[in-house]
């Protein structure tokens, strides 16, 4: 029984990776893809964003041309037609956190998401007025823009301090 | 025998006029308030970057409705739950309150009718407020809607229900001294003002000890989340490596430095922030990053 130990132990370790592999386990491919496209679609408003933000706080100098096309961007990404990224049964509390912070409410009967959505499309275009039009006017428009954004991550993205 | 029990229960009264001493509710120097008149304008900076609104309007109340200070926002704690009270200028709330009962409420945590409120109350910050934002709050407070929401009951167990033991409390944990001693230029004593006499960021940001106390050596070092499950991050300079200018813009916009935009209890905070000028946003920024480092 010199044995006993180590196939106790092997038994341990793989009980253990099979956990792991339950808790992470693969989700449908399709439901992967949407997600990841999500994300991506979010990385996009970030990365537009960022110039417009790096110019309200002075990191960088404006310009304006630079500004109203990434305003544009913005605005474009606003009005797209999202609704394969946002397929039913994505949500964190079906697939888990590893996966997702999208909160099934986005899904829920009278969700307010479809307002939010047509707040953040108001203020992407009031943006592509204000971002060519001096820095001053960029820089109010980032106000409203940016609650925008808040708002809807408020109440439909899992909180990160919880 | 019967020394030793005379002794026992004289030990016993001395003890009890001790606790009954060591833990009486305090109250401000009347002299404090004369003579000071409160201007409403002002008192609505105090308003906003004490915080008042993210505990005390109705959970989940937006916009203007975060100015009905009708409470129900539910503390969850080691110690119990507290619910916030109603402090609009309602007979359900601070309707025919004196100054100076606002100003044992902030100073001492002391309410009108002489009991201790539980540190739920952040009057550990707030004993550092000065004397005329206290008026000057109190004026704009009152310019308030009122709301007839009464008020429900904390859901604390023995021997936290004995309010009278909150004393001790204060007087293991209430200290007048700054965290940041030095503050050398005034952006820096106006950023110490606003974060250690009214923001309360160290409430979440800073552990707590076994009282529930903060843990002032680790000041701002991080926390695990009061009423959740998170943790709360360290915001001194060497673990928040963000530029002052994105941490004013943070605290303006809920914008992060990579674009993301705030979540959890903090959206509640910028919504105050937001009210401040861009001076005292960015007086708070210079506050953190004149903070120790680890704490």
């Amino acid at each position: 029984m010199k044995f006993t130990l180590p196939v106790i132990g092997g038994l341990l370790v793989a009980g253990v990776l099979a956990t792991t592999a339950t808790s992470q386990d693969e989700i449908d491919p399709a439901l992967a893809t949407a997600i990841e496209a999500r994300k991506a679609h979010m990385r996009l408003n970030a990365f537009n964003l960022g110039l417009l933000g790096a110019m309200a706080k002075g990191e960088i100098e404006y310009d304006a041309e630079a500004a109203a096309a990434a305003a544009q961007n913005l605005d474009a990404l606003s009005r797209m037609d999202e609704s394969r990224y946002w397929q039913p049964g994505t949500d964190m509390e079906t697939l888990g956190k590893d996966h997702t912070e999208a909160l099934e409410a986005i899904w829920a009967e009278n969700s307010e998401i479809g307002d939010r959505a047509e707040t953040l499309t108001e203020t992407t275009a009031a943006m592509t007025e204000a971002a060519g039009d001096g820095l001053e006017s960029l820089q109010q428009a980032m106000g409203p823009l940016a609650k925008a954004c808040g708002g809807c991550h408020e109440d439909f993205r899992v909180a990160d301090d919880n | 025998m019967k020394r030793i029990l005379g002794l026992l229960i004289i030990l016993a009264l001395l003890g009890g006029a001790a606790f009954w001493f060591l833990t009486a509710p305090q109250r401000a120097d009347p002299d404090l308030f004369a003579g000071v008149s409160g201007d409403a304008e002002r008192g609505e900076t105090i308003f906003w970057a004490g915080g008042c609104a993210s505990c005390h309007a109705a959970p989940g109340a937006k916009g203007d409705d975060r100015l009905v200070l009708a409470g129900g926002y539910r503390i969850v704690s080691p110690f119990g739950t507290f619910v916030t009270p109603n402090i609009s200028p309602s007979g359900e709330g601070m309707a025919g309150w004196s100054v100076e009962d606002l100003g044992n409420a902030l100073l001492h945590g002391t309410s009108p009718d002489g009991r201790h409120y539980y540190p739920s109350f952040p009057y550990g910050t707030y004993q550092h407020i000065e004397p005329q934002d206290i008026a000057d709050l109190k004026a704009f407070l009152d310019t308030l809607p009122p709301s007839d929401t009464a008020d429900a009951p904390h859901e604390v167990g023995f021997p936290f229900t004995i309010r009278r033991g909150v004393g001790l409390w204060k007087r293991v944990n209430m200290t007048s001294d700054w965290v940041l001693q030095e503050a050398t230029t005034p952006e820096l004593e106006r950023g110490r003002y606003l974060v250690e006499a009214l923001g309360h960021c160290a409430e979440c940001h800073t552990p707590r000890d076994m009282t529930g106390g903060l843990d002032r050596s680790q000041w701002m070092a991080g926390a695990p989340n009061p009423s959740g499950k998170g943790r709360i991050p360290a915001i001194t300079p060497d673990k928040l490596d963000w530029s002052a200018t994105d941490i004013a813009y943070y605290l303006e916009t809920g914008l992060t430095p990579d674009y993301d935009s705030a979540g959890g209890q903090m959206v509640s905070v910028i919504a105050n922030m937001g009210h401040l000028t861009k001076e005292d946003r960015t007086a708070i920024a210079a506050y953190l990053k004149a903070l120790p480092q680890d704490g």
